[in-house]
């Protein structure tokens, strides 16, 4: 095995027992991003120089005989994380050449914990988008399967993981962005409880769903990284002061007596037969392993998506309103132009046609005459959705739902009809309307190739728990990946060929 | 819902965007379809339903108001990123006629 391949825990316990360095482990990253970014593009900047000087400090420290867990542990950025000194694009034109004079929070903690940051991973345009087509630096492609999206818009991230190019990498969710391309490209995502980890420095798109989090190869990986990264911090008031719980603990414990709700809206005629089929082994192995199934509904679940495209481009509108050629990024200033033409020419030609439709309608649905109609009603809409989620959560410990009706579907399938492309977030908008933490991880393989051509397309099984309750949905992920092997498979990168020689470089 | 060109024009002023004929075009016709599928949440009833505008619970998180120094490492950084500079302040285009 490849050090590129192993999980945080595994290399933990190497570089603690000292079998290998934390420069070994970033030169094999390093190696394989070398080898396989050109073809899938999942990292925008690699910063291969500061990222060995952090892998020597990090020996250093544990050679004094520290042992933080995430100590010399090297990974990747969503691209929409500033990083301080290292380029933050946002996979947008706007921000192509901008480098942030500070690091967001989860980034700090992260290099506090002596964690090793190897470069930025491709998103959609400002995290607008389920595919990672939106990016201005082209798109990301899925590894299981190079026609096809890895998901979005943390499909770089998730990309990355799946292909070994680090051992975990940070993402962030607004309405399903870290757990869409996990379930595409078949590695574990946690969206966290929205005020658990500070939101500080990530480039803000919906501020009141917005949440960074860890996509890695294993629940007890996801479980480690996001010990590290939640807590109250002074620079971000909306995360509350709570004890942070010892997740990679709580995990051990079996799951009889636990009961997991099912509800029936996601379980509906529109999902693809092979996900369903995918999900109901599932169900019938947490049955094996002690979980109580029950049904439940969520009647206003229909509603989500129709929600989250009024309260996300209208937030969106505001947030993105800093982008004004005036204080940074992209800037049309010459000439004798005045201030508002330089507003119009340097968004017009500075943002993509995403970030321009979100703009546009958030604008809309907050502009005199329609705010009632729209962002008021929406907000109202949203409390229903909410309320309905907590209130079926105080009955059963979590609820259990497909990640998305099928697997990753073509480059460009999608990229015509915008409206196609937001019920993408069909399963996983309510979750974030709400708040509420939820994962995903790997449930199986949709349509193998019998002839053994390919691997088929990995499929993800959601798990939505109570506020704060990450605890239990990362135990019940934790115990499914122990009596399973889904989330063990790689792909092995065909189209690429030469893989094997390749690495054995590393 | 359908937009009209003067709509779309006046939206995109207001966003301060300054869009192509084609774009005026293409985003009248997407934004309309979007608009009439969001139409649907009008069956619901909301009578007596607050609005839901952030989760967490949380009233007034106060701290003390403390200046913070900035290195000046840091503010150089963040001066560098602005696109027209003078005496070392953000330079802005003349907003009185």
């Amino acid at each position: 095995m490849k050090l590129n391949q192993l999980t945080i825990k595994e290399a933990a316990e190497k570089l603690v027992n000292g079998e290998i360095t934390s420069v070994d482990l970033a030169k094999a990253c390093l190696a394989r991003i070398e080898e396989v970014n050109k073809e899938l593009n999942a990292c925008l900047t690699v910063c291969e120089e500061e990222a060995l000087v952090e892998a020597s400090r990090a020996d250093e420290r544990l050679a004094k005989g520290e042992t933080a867990v995430l100590l010399g542990i090297p990974y990747l950025a969503k691209d929409n994380i500033l990083t301080k000194g290292v380029r933050t694009t946002a996979s947008s034109k706007i921000l192509e050449n901008y480098i942030a004079p500070y690091d967001a929070t989860v980034i700090a903690k992260l290099r506090m914990a002596g964690a090793v940051l190897l470069g930025k991973t491709n998103l959609d345009e400002f995290a607008h988008g389920a595919s990672t087509e939106n990016s201005a630096f082209g798109p990301t492609k899925n590894p299981w399967d190079l026609s096809r999206v890895p998901g979005g818009s943390s499909g770089g991230s998730a990309a990355a993981v799946a292909a070994d190019m680090c051992l975990f990498a940070l993402g962030t969710d607004t309405g399903g962005s870290i757990r869409c391309p996990a379930s595409f490209c078949g590695v574990t995502g946690l969206k966290p409880t929205y005020g658990r980890a500070s939101r500080y420095g990530l480039v803000a798109m919906t501020s009141s769903t917005d949440v960074p989090g860890p996509l890695t190869k294993t629940v007890l990986d996801a479980a480690i990284v996001q010990a590290i990264i939640s807590g109250p911090d002074r620079f971000d008031s909306t995360v509350v002061n709570r004890e942070v719980d010892d997740y990679a603990g709580e995990l051990k414990e079996n799951l009889f007596g636990l009961k997991i709700g099912l509800p029936e809206e996601f379980f509906t005629a529109g999902t693809d037969q092979a996900v369903s089929e995918l999900i109901q082994a599932a169900i019938a192995k947490l049955k094996e392993l002690g979980a109580e199934f029950v049904k439940v509904s969520l009647p206003h679940t229909k509603y989500g998506v129709p929600v989250y495209y009024i309260v996300t481009p209208s937030e969106v509108s505001s947030n993105l309103a800093r982008h004004d050629g005036i204080h940074f990024g992209y800037s049309v200033n010459g000439g004798n132009h005045d201030i508002k033409s330089v507003y119009e020419k340097s968004r017009g030609q500075g943002f993509g046609p995403e970030a321009k439709r979100r703009i546009m309608l958030g604008t809309y649905a907050l502009s005199a005459g329609y705010f009632d109609a729209y962002y008021l009603r929406a907000q109202k809409v949203r409390t229903k959705i909410k309320n309905e989620l907590d209130e079926v959560l105080k009955k059963v410990d979590c609820l259990l739902t497909p990640t998305s009706p099928h697997p990753a579907f073509k480059i460009g399938e999608k990229m015509a009809d915008p409206l196609q492309m937001y019920l993408e977030d069909i399963f996983v908008t309510s979750p974030s309307l709400a708040g509420l933490p939820a994962i995903s991880l790997p449930a199986g393989f949709a349509y193998p190739d019998p002839s053994g051509g390919t691997e088929g397309l990995p499929v993800g099984l959601q798990l939505i728990g109570p506020r704060f309750g990450e605890s239990i949905i990362l135990r019940v992920g934790h115990q499914y990946q122990k009596a399973t092997d889904h989330h063990l498979s790689r792909p092995k990168l065909r189209a690429l060929n030469n893989y094997e020689t390749l690495s054995s470089r590393a | 819902m359908k937009l009209s060109r003067e709509e779309i024009k006046h939206i995109a002023d207001l966003a301060r965007l300054e869009l192509t004929a084609e774009e005026l075009t293409k985003y009248g016709e997407q934004l309309s379809a979007i608009l009439s599928y969001i139409d649907q949440l009008q069956e619901v009833d909301v009578a007596g339903v607050e609005p839901t505008a952030q989760v967490t619970g949380l009233v007034n998180v106060w701290r003390e108001d403390e200046p913070r120094d900035c290195p000046e490492a840091e503010r150089e950084a963040a001066l560098k990123e602005a696109p027209e500079l003078e005496d070392r302040q953000v330079k802005v285009k003349r907003v009185l006629e």
